[in-house]
């Protein structure tokens, strides 16, 4: 009896699958390799086929330095080409290669404009066959998002929207509603402590404030390294910085 | 000026005869080269120059300004002298690149008048007798014909005079007569009724790439610029042309690059004659895909660059150059350019954002070894906590022989919360010959 009430649940679940058009059975993710970070994410780690947003905090909501080298440590870690849109070229492409994207796997769309930042981004979503597309923008409207996501949806490209702004203050405009997948903020924290003078490995504070079927979380993490991979930090327990964040967002 | 006169001013002047013949089938050259590279429009004018139809074309070279320094380096290159004006009319763009001084002039849109009025009534196109007897009743300039009254000089002169006038002002359409090579493949349909609606223009485009790319295929060739002329019932032809990256023969991607813009045909008061034409062509042929038992997934990413590029957005992939000053160590490259072995080499790490500019800042530092205590940039200060450096990166004197001395010693910052910042101080601390100590911002790192 059991067995038969399992056969049917499995082909109601295939049948809800198939109208749904594809976007299930193509749902695959790519892990980040961090237990603690996998387990928060629905499927085990970030989607391929959906749109992710990345900011900065703090003063990396203007130069977005943090957000850019976390998506790039991502688009490392796919396969195939990346396409990079944005509106003002001043990244270091010798920091990206340092983190495993390599040169020859970057295509940059320079445009004059947002909107063409967006359209860019669509069209290479729907192309298909890329390992990731980047896109900075400082505005995402509710429409764009869900143009953006379901062109993601329809090729199983992953889509990463990194928000910079021009003002610190505009940054409260993160708060607003968009249908990407996740939404992370990742702020500076002092590196590593080293035993001789110098700067350790670079620590992030990584804010998962919004996810699809899932829970936010909060995360110390080692930066990207020569593999594009994080990690945990192990002296994530003692966080002094918290007042801190909260001045800015 | 005679030629006794120029010999007697220039002892061993060398006089060659002019040959106008010859001249001209230059020119023709020049006017296919155009052709191919730069507007589907073309035509030769008068005995001295050329005209081209840019709009709509100017975006595959980034602008009219970067088309027009194109333009004039690649004669440049070839030891001659051009002079190119952009302007709205065809009349206007004559007399200015005959007028001007500099090597290039683009006339802003809607200035034409403004721009020509001051300009001599020699370079009006009209017949020189015309010209003489116009300055024999005291006529100088463009501005003074356009103010005096019409009738009596049209008595006089006829209606060429008044022609010339609003051409040059763009009261009068002056349609050009593109030039066309034998080999050029065209095709073309005839509307009985003309048509107006995106839907009815995006089929028939469908249907003369399919014709155009069954001719490409006989003759195995691939088009690089493909222009689509649109004829309207008032006499007057739009063009879009889409530019490839390689030679192409492909049916979707093609038909995606003109649907793409079809928004930006104005249909006015109806289409009656669509003409596509392969501008250029190189040979393609069909080469085999897959060879070995594993099939590799590779997607062939040229038609997206192509959507892009025709779009009018700068597409490139960077490199690497083999340089330490790290404004010089990237280079644009193309987006189809070879795959380029290698990459930045060093251990040292290096910032996401690197400023376009540094910018000076102030710092407290113990010379000459040491990082700054703190810094004040754009106004906050930073109390440096951790540091590291200094890496030291000499100037190129093979560049610039002024950068024999100058030192730049680079430091990787970080202040109480954590922001990591790339610094560095012009000069080596100890002798001012090698920069002059200042130190200034220049990175943010991740």
């Amino acid at each position: 009896m059991s067995a038969a009430r399992e056969l049917a649940i499995a082909d109601l679940r295939e049948r809800i699958a198939a109208l749904e058009g594809g976007i299930a059975k193509r749902k695959v993710c790519l892990p980040f390799g961090a237990p603690e970070i996998d387990d928060a994410l629905p499927g085990g780690g970030l989607a391929y086929g959906a749109l992710h947003e990345f900011a900065g905090g703090g003063s990396g909501t203007v130069d977005g330095a943090a957000a850019a080298l976390f998506a790039a440590g991502i688009a490392a870690r796919t396969k195939g080409p990346v396409v990079w849109c944005l509106t003002r070229p001043d990244l270091f492409l010798p920091a990206l290669a340092q983190v495993g994207l390599h040169p020859n796997r970057v295509i940059f769309v320079e445009a004059g404009k947002e909107e063409d930042v967006l359209a860019s981004m669509e069209e290479a979503l729907s192309f298909g066959g890329l390992g990731a597309v980047v896109g900075e923008l400082v505005r995402l409207p509710m429409v764009a998002s869900r143009r953006l996501q379901l062109a993601a949806e329809r090729t199983g490209t992953m889509g990463i929207v990194v928000r910079r702004w021009r003002r610190q203050t505009e940054a409260n405009d993160f708060g607003q509603a968009t249908v990407a997948t996740t939404r992370w903020r990742v702020s500076v924290l002092p590196s590593e402590e080293l035993p001789v003078p110098g700067v350790g490995r670079p620590r992030w504070f990584l804010e998962l404030m919004r996810v699809k079927a899932g829970e936010c979380a909060e995360f110390c993490v080692g930066a990207c390294d020569d593999q594009g991979r994080i990690d945990i930090s192990p002296g994530s327990a003692d966080r002094s910085d918290s007042a801190r964040r909260s001045v800015h967002i | 000026m005679p030629a006794a006169k120029a010999q007697a001013l220039f002892r061993g002047l060398m006089l060659v005869d002019a040959d106008p013949a010859a001249d001209a089938r230059r020119l023709d050259m020049i006017a296919l080269w155009a052709l191919e590279h730069y507007s589907p429009i073309v035509a030769v004018d008068g005995i001295d120059g050329l005209v081209l139809d840019t709009e709509g074309a100017d975006h595959l070279q980034g602008g009219e300004l970067p088309m027009v320094t194109k333009i004039f380096n690649s004669f440049h290159a070839k030891k001659l002298t051009a002079r190119v004006a952009i302007a709205d009319t065809w009349g206007a763009a004559h007399a200015c690149a005959r007028a001007i001084k500099r090597e290039t002039v683009i006339i802003p849109s809607g200035e034409t008048f403004r721009a020509v009025e001051k300009l001599p009534i020699s370079l009006l196109r009209l017949p020189e007798k015309t010209v003489a007897d116009l300055r024999v009743l005291g006529f100088q300039t463009i501005g003074e014909l356009t103010n005096t009254p019409r009738a009596p000089l049209a008595l006089r002169f006829g209606p060429e005079v008044g022609r010339r006038l609003d051409q040059i002002r763009g009261l009068m359409a002056e349609p050009i007569d593109p030039i066309r090579t034998a080999e050029m493949i065209e095709v073309s349909r005839n509307f009985q009724e003309p048509i107006g609606a995106a839907e009815t223009i995006n089929k028939y485009t469908g249907r003369l790439v399919v014709q155009l790319v069954a001719e490409l295929e006989k003759r195995g060739l691939g088009v690089r610029r493909t222009d689509l002329f649109v004829h309207k019932v008032d006499n007057t032809i739009q063009v879009i042309r889409a530019g490839t990256a390689k030679p192409v023969r492909d049916i979707p991607w093609l038909t995606k690059l003109f649907r793409d813009r079809t928004e930006k045909i104005e249909p006015g008061f109806g289409i009656e004659r669509l003409v596509l034409v392969a501008a250029a062509a190189e040979p393609l042929e069909e080469e085999q895909r897959a060879s070995a038992l594993i099939e590799e997934e590779t997607t062939d990413i040229t038609p997206l660059i192509d959507i892009f590029g025709n779009r009018g957005q700068r597409v490139y992939r960077l490199a690497p150059i083999a340089s330490d000053v790290p404004e010089r160590s990237v280079q644009r490259v193309s987006a189809i350019a070879e795959a380029i072995e290698g990459t930045w080499v060093g251990h040292w790490r290096r910032p996401v954002r690197l400023l376009s500019q540094p910018e000076v800042i102030d710092a407290i530092a113990l010379m000459p070894d040491h990082p700054p205590r703190s810094v004040t940039w754009r106004g906050n200060r930073h109390k440096v906590v951790r540091a590291d450096g200094p890496e030291r990166i000499f100037g190129e004197w093979w560049r610039r022989p002024a950068e024999l001395e100058a030192v730049r010693d680079y430091f990787m910052i970080e202040n109480e919360q954590g922001e990591r910042f790339w610094i560095y101080r012009a000069g080596d601390g100890v002798d001012p010959e090698t920069g002059s100590h200042k130190w200034f911002m220049h990175g943010i790192f991740a």
